[in-house]
């Protein structure tokens, strides 16, 4: 016999957005029964790619061909026909139906809906037990955790009888005991002849679990090679083009005074959700705290009011003054007065005016800065954009246009603008929270170079990250925060990713 | 990623809106019978045919700078001010209360004494609908809706009975002779320039293009604009850098309203010299066209506002030429707002495509 044919093969794919060229003539080969990584920055190609597999868009050009046979994808029911299953990174999933209701929900057999739950039922069970997926058909979705909706996910997909699976960046919501279970899910998914695309941009993960790797850049495949036969420092080298460091350097902390110190800090937002409760901690001058956790679990809130942007109760001192939590000096301007400069976690949404220029967004909350102004009336524009000229040479940002608007920019400059309008003040605190968030990894290097090197001048740095690697590689100290509370702080060289992994799900360690 | 150029943005769209707009035109004067082109030559005639009608379109223009500017200021702050009707009316009041009251020696000083009545009377009338969106989420649009309706009647009972006239019509008494304001032909006349007095455009003119460069600086310029442009565009990034949203909601719609109530310096001080009931004669709402076509900046709102200041004076000459029945007038006038405001994108769209389809082929 032949060999089999590949499960997916993509011919010469290509997808234009306006002059953008999303996907450049894109071929890959996947084998059936393996799991096949795809990785790539940010706007890379990898999302664009697998939604014309999907069939959310038309190829411009090329073919795409399912265990051999030439198949023409229009929409997602062509491609559920033809056995192709996704989990998006953001579930689609109705929060207040079962699992069970959730499965069937259009592909229901007929009008009444009790036949189609009762065979669902068997079905469902039958694939938990075959997968090991360990699902409660009749839990509530929004009662049940990520880990888990997620997993219904892959049943849905299951379910609707698909032999290939597409998993858009599984493991970014996860905690790394879900994201291990979730390995052993595909592992064994892979046993029974699926086969299965991987997309993330994690090299950890493609190591770990895949057969293959297909790596992309700028819409390009520069390269498709088996996992065994290469290396984490290969791979970010296709991924970026360049050789990249992967270790943060630098020297051991000094700590000296005490900078920023909270104590007994609660938030309770505007729905009445109590986000932070009794949080407490100090940073040193010269010191990076790492807050790690699965996100959503207090600590945008805890930045939020640091900030100065949300209420809170509770003490907050910087060099041993305190700063107002509720009245009215409890605004961002206020807070960078008494030097505490933030990098906020979304910076399409907060750190930035995406329809400003790069020099508008540059005075952006320092706009009140008496050097930006020409006189009592007018702002002194010439000299904000001579000033934006100056950071941007510093921080390599490219295009160095302080005209162009902040949207036209990649994330990794847009990034690196905030970043510089916020280190560049020379503030005493600096709040950072997912620094390289949607950042390429050149920028990336850059962006952890320039805290270490502030945190070496002696300035107290809070970074707030979902990344494990990059709270482990730069904090020295960790505290792990859970359903808003500190569960422990650990030293980065007295732990590993399994305790905090086990912190961040809410299981308190011994104390070590 | 530049979409298409600058002047596309600016004057191809707009320009392409207006052709669409006389086209329909075209095929509604010809269903009642007429020439569409002698119709359009009437038009441009009664509009700028001679001085006297020159006057009366730039009169229109001016309230429609006054109003047009007013909904720009809110619109930076994304504030829809639907209310600049009922915030003109309540100006009105303020300049007539002013006029009437206080025995103001010379016109300058009437100006300045009722300028400032209108512009605080009118941002009173957005003062309330402005706070009640910054502190209770109530939402604007509805809010200065309301505050129309209610400025209407408010003025009907006070030309009724408080300050009206003796006589059957619901106005004011005519203000005093020392502080009409010098309508154009005088104020051309003392530069040597010889222009009818046939005509109601007057100093006021000349206070619109002051609020122009004002609404300019005031936006692009200072730090307040600054603030209120974040703001506008982005309300949690404002909250980030400690923009205080109740301010911005506030100032932004207290210097909005002030504008449609300085609207009263034209048609109130230096038109009518008086307050009569339909003062406004919906120029509160025409300016939410103007600043549209204008796109919110003040030179396309002043040209927007000539362009409809011909249109409505044109308009005049043509249902009285034509006999033709003012509603008709009415009709030509809503198609060249519907195109150039409410349906810009069904131009627009179409453009950009266009200009990214041919922008592409270019890069190759």
């Amino acid at each position: 016999m032949t060999a089999p044919a590949p499960a997916i093969e993509l011919v010469g794919i290509s997808k234009a957005f306006g002059p953008v060229q999303a996907n450049k003539d894109i071929s890959i080969r996947v084998m059936p029964g393996t799991i096949h990584g795809i990785i790539g920055e940010n706007g890379a190609g990898k999302s664009t790619l697998m939604s014309i597999l999907y069939g959310f868009y038309k190829a411009d050009a090329g073919e795409v061909f399912i265990n051999g046979q030439k198949t023409e994808i229009p929409d997602s029911q062509a491609a559920i026909a033809a056995g192709i299953g996704m989990v998006f990174q953001h579930f689609k999933l109705v929060e207040n139906f079962t699992v069970l209701e959730n499965v069937i929900l259009g592909v229901e057999d007929g009008f009444l809906l009790r036949p189609s739950l009762t065979k669902a039922r068997k079905e469902l069970k039958q694939l938990s037990e075959e997968y090991e997926l360990h699902v409660d058909p009749d839990a509530v979705i929004e009662e049940i955790g990520v880990g888990m909706q997620q997993r219904v996910e892959i049943l849905k997909a299951l379910y609707r009888q698909a032999d290939i699976l597409i998993l858009d960046e599984p493991t970014g919501v996860l905690t790394p005991a879900e994201a291990d279970q979730l390995f052993r899910i595909l592992g064994r998914l892979r046993e029974e002849g699926k086969t299965i695309i991987l997309i993330t941009h994690k090299l950890r993960e493609i190591m770990e679990i895949t057969d293959t790797v297909s790596v992309m850049r700028r819409g390009e495949m520069t390269a498709t090679v088996k996992t065994a036969e290469t290396d984490p420092a290969q791979l970010a080298e296709l991924m970026v083009g360049r050789k990249v460091l992967l270790q943060v350097d630098k020297v051991p902390a000094k700590p000296g005074d005490v900078i920023l110190d909270v104590q007994n800090l609660n938030v309770t937002d505007a729905q009445g959700v109590h986000r932070v409760k009794n949080v407490s901690f100090n940073i040193r001058a010269g010191e990076i705290l790492g807050i790690a956790g699965v996100a959503g679990n207090g600590q945008s809130e805890l930045l939020e009011v640091l900030g100065g942007y949300e209420k809170g109760t509770g003490t907050i001192t910087v060099n041993g003054q305190p700063i107002d939590l509720t009245g009215k000096y409890s605004d961002g301007q206020s807070r960078r007065k008494r030097g505490i400069a933030h990098v906020p976690e979304d910076r399409q949404r907060e750190g930035l005016v995406m329809n400003f220029s790069a020099w508008e967004n540059t005075a952006f909350g320092y706009h009140s800065d008496p050097r930006y102004q020409k006189n009592v009336l007018f702002m002194d524009h010439a000299a904000i954009k001579a000033d934006t000229a100056e950071k941007m040479e510093r921080f390599d940002v490219r295009p160095p246009n302080p005209l162009l608007a902040a949207k036209n920019f990649s994330g990794g400059n847009q990034q690196k603008i905030v970043v510089a309008r916020e280190i560049e003040r020379n503030p005493d605190v600096l709040l950072i929270g997912q620094p390289t968030r949607g950042v390429d990894i050149g920028a990336i290097e850059f962006i952890h170079k320039q805290i270490v090197a502030l945190r070496d001048q002696g300035k107290a740095i809070l970074l707030v990250s979902v990344e494990l690697d990059e709270i482990m590689s730069l904090s020295d100290r960790i505290a792990v925060m859970f359903d808003g509370r500190i569960m422990g702080e650990r030293l980065p060289q007295d732990t590993n990713v399994q305790e905090l992994g086990l912190l961040m799900a809410g299981v308190q360690g011994d104390a070590a | 990623m530049q979409k298409m150029p600058n002047w596309a943005d600016v004057v191809l769209v707009p320009v392409l809106s207006l052709v669409l707009a006389a086209i329909i035109s075209a095929i509604v004067i010809l269903a009642i019978g007429h020439n569409p082109i002698d119709a359009l030559g009437i038009m441009v005639k009664g509009a700028l045919g001679n001085s006297a009608n020159v006057s009366y379109t730039l009169y229109y223009a001016t309230n429609f700078i006054f109003t047009g500017l007013a909904v720009a200021v809110a619109y930076h702050a994304r504030m829809f001010n639907i209310g600049g009707e009922g915030q003109a009316y309540i100006g009105g009041l303020g300049a007539a209360l002013a006029c009437l009251y206080i025995p103001w020696p010379h016109w300058t000083l009437a100006l300045i004494g009722g300028g400032v009545a209108a512009a605080v009377f009118g941002a009173a009338w957005a003062a309330i609908p402005a706070y009640l969106q910054a502190k209770r989420g109530s939402h604007i649009v509805i809010t200065t809706i309301m505050f129309n309706y209610m400025a209407y009647p408010l003025l009907n009972f006070l030309l009724n009975g408080p300050i009206k006239a003796g006589g059957m019509e619901p106005a004011t008494p005519s203000f005093a002779e020392a502080m009409h304001l010098p309508n154009l032909s005088a104020i051309l006349g003392a530069v040597g320039i010889s222009f009818s007095d046939r005509g109601p455009a007057n100093f006021a003119l000349i206070i619109a293009l002051l609020a122009c460069v004002f609404v300019w600086a005031l936006i692009w310029k200072t730090k307040l604009g600054y603030e209120t442009r974040a703001f506008g565009e982005s309300e949690s990034a404002a909250k980030y850098a400690g923009i205080k949203p109740t301010k911005i909601i506030m100032i932004a719609m207290l210097i909005s309203g002030g504008l449609a109530g300085m609207m009263a310096i034209n048609n109130v001080m230096g038109e009518a010299e008086r307050l009569v009931l339909n003062a406004v004669e919906g120029a509160g709402f025409i300016g939410i066209a103007v600043a549209l076509m204008g796109r919110n900046h003040p030179v396309g709102i002043l040209i927007a506002a000539i362009l409809f200041g011909i249109l409505y004076q044109g308009g005049a000459e043509l249902s009285a030429e034509l006999r033709i029945p003012r509603e008709m007038v009415t009709v030509i006038q809503a198609l060249v707002i519907l195109f150039t405001g409410a349906l810009d994108n069904m131009v627009r769209m179409p453009i950009e495509k266009l200009f990214v389809a041919f922008g592409r082929k270019g890069a190759n």
